[in-house]
């Protein structure tokens, strides 16, 4: 156990990356007085197909951070969890890592790999679960015309803190999918970025979260278009039910001078299925250039369709019934991208049993 | 023997100027196996009429009874309404996105039954409601209404209509936006499950030309908020030949 050290500039809430979260929930993972324990819980679920591997390894980031947290991280710990995909592997079956230890009195702070081999093809899915106070910098690495579809399930239970930045570095004729689903946890904060470093490189980030009573969920996209003719697109979801329950969409876009050709749009939709809850929506969008393919945003954010649920009672729905019909078909065209039967209806039950308890 | 009884109904709804009366007091009784055609011009309550009586939020009843078979509609929530035997074909079935139609239907034929239907028998079910009706197969698994052609929505209703098999069943001009083919394959379908299931008919429309397909037995006039004049299917020839000018500026 240690104390983290403490010289980094400790976030005040004024900071416009910080403004919406609730510094003081956080259990001392931002201004570095949380104790930290000695947990490495990430491990892989069942055995690994050929063609992978999982190691702790000392590794240099891959990219640098303006986050404190991953600043604290990366002061902190050289041991990275590495899941390595060789080259030219097309891995069919998903890979699924998971979390084998929580504690809420003592943080985790964990840095992870993922790094797929040129034209290598694989699915990955991490369960984050338990209640725990984990503080994460993942990188993923796409190597030229590599594949990566990424699922990251935010299962917590009530109590847990987790602040992590998720980024993606996408080489030549690569493509990165990532599916962001936040169910669970007390303060989840997800930093779902993404820098291009070669032209013809593509992302697409996916996400649904649904936070009830007292839930705080924030997703700060960043997307780096640096180089030509790469790609982008983001699309997350959100449902909201119960008394300060709290989603924050941030969806930064940033078109270099240098990145002509960009074709690029991001979408956030927002459902507020009671009254008392609050999602936050802002699109960003930076152009440098004018020479792009494509450039758009657009943020919704509604409440439950009437005519919609009248159609669904009139054939004897019951309303309870006809809006989880609603909520679930909102969801689904996100989770359906997970393309895993057997984790889309177990999500699809989390969200039942959470719009239940909401008593939405 | 099922019986819709509607005595004296009238309902208001709020606009911007304030609570609009819009039927004013309307009689009307179904039995089953009856179809009774409501024509009239465009704007003169049929629709509302329809939407009253399965209970859509936006209509407020300000007066007058409807029960089906002695029950009292108008205090049963819109679920209730159904599983008591009603259904409604919308002239604008609405969208439900991420709903599959396969899920839909099972579940509201769960909800109507009172059980699941078991999954063999469901499945074959489902199949010869959509052959009949001449729907191409991948509609089952396409979102509710998301996409659909006019034609096609107006197909799912009565798809629905032969599939949840109510006692009566109000037609909200489905004729409206079908072609002559597509016509009659709906008129078929409606045709089919009065045959099945005795059902009681209110087809509401503003033009006669469905009434070649589904006969009705008795022919209202409605105009202003209430029925104005009643008749058999000779009513429609003449109303063919007249249209609504001698109801309209009474």
């Amino acid at each position: 156990m240690s104390v983290l050290t403490t010289n980094y500039l400790t976030p005040t809430g004024r900071e416009e990356a910080w403004r919406f979260t609730p510094l003081k929930r956080l259990r001392g993972l931002h201004d570095g007085t949380a104790i930290v324990g000695g947990r490495n819980s990430l491990v892989t679920k069942a055995g690994l197909p050929q063609g992978a591997s999982f190691t702790r390894e000392s590794l240099a980031p891959l990219a640098v951070s303006d986050d404190v947290i991953i600043e604290r991280i990366r002061g902190e710990v050289s041991d990275v969890a590495h899941l390595s995909i060789d080259a030219n592997a097309e891995i069919k079956e998903p890979i699924f890592l998971t979390r084998s230890a929580g504690a809420l009195d003592s943080a985790e702070l964990s840095r992870v790999r993922i790094s797929l081999g040129t034209h290598a093809v694989a699915t990955v899915i991490v369960e984050n679960i338990g209640d725990t106070l984990l503080a994460e910098d993942l990188e993923i690495a796409l190597a030229p015309g590599s594949s990566l579809t990424f699922v990251t399930l935010q299962e917590f239970d009530s109590k847990s803190v987790y602040t992590a930045r998720h980024h993606a570095v996408v080489d030549k004729d690569a493509t990165f999918k990532s599916i962001t689903v936040t169910v669970g946890g007390d303060v989840v904060r997800i930093l779902p970025t993404v820098e291009f470093t070669a032209p013809g490189a593509s992302a697409e980030l996916l996400g649904v979260y649904f936070a009830t009573t007292g839930q705080f969920f924030e997703h700060r996209m960043h997307v780096d278009h640096a180089v030509p003719n790469a790609k982008s697109r983001v699309n997350f979801k959100g449902a909201l039910a119960g008394r300060d329950a709290h989603t924050v969409w941030i969806g930064d876009v940033l078109i270099r001078a240098v990145a002509e050709g960009t074709d690029t749009y991001e979408l956030n939709r927002n459902l507020l299925l009671t009254d008392g809850a609050r999602a936050d929506s802002v699109p960003n969008l930076e152009i440098e250039t004018g020479e792009i393919v494509g450039a758009g945003h657009a943020s919704t954010t509604g409440r439950f369709d009437d005519e919609q649920l009248f159609y669904l009672m009139s054939r004897g729905i019951t309303l309870e019934n006809a809006r989880r019909l609603v909520v679930r078909g909102f969801f689904n065209e996100i989770i359906t991208e997970i393309g895993n039967e057997e984790v889309q209806e177990r999500l699809m039950e989390r969200i039942d049993g959470e719009l239940e308890r909401a008593g939405a | 023997m099922s019986v819709l009884e509607i005595r004296g109904l009238q309902v208001s709804v709020d606009t911007e100027n304030g609570s609009v009366e819009i039927l004013k007091g309307v009689d009307l009784t179904i039995k089953s196996g009856e179809t009774h055609a409501i024509m009239g011009p465009n704007g003169s309550g049929k629709s509302t009429l329809a939407y009253s009586i399965a209970g859509h939020p936006k209509y407020t009843i300000t007066g007058g009874s409807v029960t089906l078979d002695g029950a009292d509609v108008l205090d049963m929530t819109v679920d209730e309404r159904a599983k008591a035997g009603l259904f409604l074909a919308m002239q604008y079935p609405v969208e439900v996105p991420g709903v599959s139609v396969s899920n839909f239907l099972r579940t509201a034929a769960t909800a109507l039954r009172g059980e699941a239907p078991k999954l063999r028998t469901w499945v074959a079910e489902v199949k010869g409601a959509m052959e009949a009706l001449n729907m191409d197969p991948s509609f089952a698994t396409r979102n509710v209404n998301e996409g659909f052609s006019g034609g096609e929505k107006k197909r799912h209703e009565i798809m629905q209509l032969e599939l949840l098999k109510p006692k009566m069943a109000i037609l909200d001009e489905t004729d409206s936006g079908l072609d002559v083919d597509a016509l009659r394959i709906v008129s078929e379908g409606v045709n089919r499950a009065k045959a099945n299931n005795d059902l009681g008919v209110l087809l509401i429309t503003h033009y006669t030309r469905i009434l070649k397909y589904i006969k009705p037995d008795f022919v209202h006039v409605f105009a202003n908020g209430k029925i104005v004049e009643e008749g058999g299917p000779d009513l429609a020839d003449k109303l063919e030949a007249n249209g609504y000018a001698d109801y309209v500026s009474k």
